[in-house]
């Protein structure tokens, strides 16, 4: 009860902070909408091996997968934010004082998630023009899922931050984390492309899951085994990239 | 309010193979009474912060245990907390925020209710003089008024205990006089502060007690006049108008009973070492009228913290 109460109190502060300088949820989407319109329409005929025979369809395969990528990505660049705050004395003030240490991570990785929604929700609304339709029972689905792969991404970032503790290292693990991370799930290139042997790797990847989830959901095919278990495996991931990093967290902070 | 014994805190440096203990806090005792301004005064890297880490929770000490306001340090921490208020040296709080928003939040962070919390936000930026500032982001504040702010944080919850870690770092003069009232202000409202400073002024005019802190120990600690008398008195100097007549007057205040003792030195001065001069003086004029000796100049010299630290560490603190 306690942590609940204490979670929205953080919650709310740095919702709080997000509505002052709004910036950065805007730059946050500017990456995916360059893509959106740039890279996409290289794509079609690529796409083609996974039936995009029009560029409508080109963007139902391409666009869940950038928002997996949008998850993905935007959640491991949060730790950034947690080093400024660490170096800033906000953390150490609230630390002597009897607030659940849980609660100062669950609050933040809460803000994350409601930065997404909101990215998610431009990046959605821009498509519709382009050809992206969805019906609203699967866009609360996807909704859940992307919450959920923020909530994975948002704590390793987190933990990361934690155990590294210096901005520079954050930045280089990220980018070698991302990278791989959004080649092997498919997300930027079709894995349909790719020899065997990837596509065997990207198996291993449950970021790769969650696209061939996501595209199900766009596709309106919510009965699909790839959206119970794409959700299935990040909610066990969320679960447990939450329970290390705030382990992590309690640990470094007490 | 405060007891340590035996606190102990060392630190690794260097890499992992290589990697040596650097003792920062070696067994630390230290008692501060209820209600009183404590100081610490050393030079930077003395293990000050360090301390104030560990009793204000923030640090687990290696060894040594410590009771704060009737809590144990080790394995009342929740309590701990609730009766102690930290301000650490850079402070902390966003910039984007106002101190009326940070204060509501610091307060519910302390568990407060939301009413409640409003307004005791309301009489802290009262009480801190903020009032005029109170909704303008924490980022426009000057040095000053941002450490007021930072204190009115550290208090919002009564606290009974109060950590300040270098409360007039990088101050302006103005503003540190004003600190200073502020925190004799929280002490006549029956808070204990414990700071650590490493201004001699500072330790001198503020602080009831205080204790000199090198090298991870304490070397000296008592009241900034009882530390100051303690390492040579007071020294009187006396120049009398006939320099023939230096030695008589030596042998004659050497008999007074406020004296300790007296020389002659090379100018033909006297040097005299008393207790307390401020009493002295009148006795040592009127015993030279007394003799028929004429005086023509007398000094005070008070020594100061600095001299006391010079004497038990063999350095001055402005030079370390």
């Amino acid at each position: 009860m306690k942590t609940l109460r204490d979670t929205w109190l953080v919650f709310q502060r740095h919702m709080l902070l997000m509505v002052r300088s709004p910036l950065s949820i805007v730059l946050g989407v500017a990456q995916p909408v360059v893509y959106l319109a740039l890279f996409a329409p290289l794509l079609k005929p690529a796409l083609a091996s996974m039936g995009a025979g029009s560029m409508t369809d080109a963007y139902r395969i391409y666009v869940p997968g950038m928002l997996v990528a949008l998850a993905l990505g935007g959640g491991l660049y949060v730790g950034f934010g947690l080093l400024a705050e660490l170096g800033s004395g906000v953390i150490e003030r609230a630390r002597v004082t009897p607030i659940s240490r849980v609660a100062l991570l669950l609050g933040r990785a809460l803000r994350d998630v409601v930065t997404l929604v909101i990215q998610a929700g431009i990046i959605i609304v821009l498509s519709m023009p382009l050809g992206l339709f969805v019906r609203i029972p699967d866009l609360l689905l996807a909704y859940v899922l992307l919450a959920l792969i923020t909530l994975s991404s948002a704590s390793i970032s987190y933990g990361i931050a934690l155990k590294v503790s210096s901005p520079d290292v954050l930045g280089q693990l990220v980018n070698n984390l991302a990278q791989p991370l959004m080649l092997l799930s498919g997300t930027l290139l079709p894995l349909a492309l790719a020899p065997l042997w990837l596509r065997r790797a990207s198996d291993w990847n449950p970021f790769s899951w969650a696209v061939v989830g996501m595209r199900s959901l766009f596709a309106g095919h919510t009965g699909d085994a790839a959206v119970w278990q794409s959700i299935a495996l990040m909610a066990t991931l969320a679960v447990l990239a939450l329970t290390w990093s705030a382990r992590l967290f309690a640990r470094s902070v007490r | 309010m405060i007891e340590t014994s035996g606190l102990r805190k060392s630190f690794q440096t260097g890499r992992r193979r290589k990697s040596t203990d650097v003792e920062a806090v070696a067994g630390l005792d230290l008692t501060v009474a209820e209600g009183e301004i404590f100081g610490f005064l050393g030079p930077n890297g003395a293990g000050k912060t360090t301390t104030l880490r560990m009793l204000a929770t923030l640090l687990r000490p290696d060894a040594g245990d410590a009771v704060i306001a009737g809590a144990d340090l080790r394995t009342q921490q929740a309590q701990v907390r609730r009766s102690i208020g930290y301000i650490a040296q850079g402070g902390g709080t966003w910039d984007d925020v106002t101190a009326r928003e940070e204060l509501v939040m610091q307060a519910r962070m302390h568990g407060i209710g939301k009413a409640e919390a409003q307004s005791r936000a309301v009489a802290a930026l009262d009480a801190f003089d903020l009032t005029e500032y109170a909704d303008r982001n924490c980022r426009t504040y000057s040095g000053g008024q941002r450490r007021r702010v930072d204190i009115a944080l550290g208090v919002i919850h009564r606290p009974k205990v109060l950590f300040l870690d270098e409360p007039t770092s990088g101050l302006d003069p103005q503003s540190r006089s004003h600190m200073w009232d502020e925190i004799r202000r929280l002490r006549s409202e029956g808070m204990t502060v414990f700071l650590t400073t490493h201004y001699l002024d500072e330790a001198d005019a503020l602080c009831d007690r205080i204790a000199i802190i090198d090298g991870g120990g304490i070397v000296a600690e008592g009241t900034p006049t009882a530390l100051k008398r303690s390492i040579a008195g007071e020294v009187v100097t006396v120049g009398v108008a006939d320099a023939g007549a230096a030695e008589k007057a030596s042998g004659v205040l050497a008999e007074q009973e406020c004296v300790r003792s007296a020389e002659v030195r090379e100018d033909g001065g006297l040097r005299l070492s008393v207790d307390a001069g401020e009493t002295a003086m009148p006795q040592i004029m009127r015993a030279l009228a007394d003799a028929g000796i004429e005086l023509a100049t007398i000094e005070l010299h008070r020594p100061t913290l600095d001299d006391v630290f010079l004497t038990k560490t063999g350095r001055s603190l402005r030079e370390s």
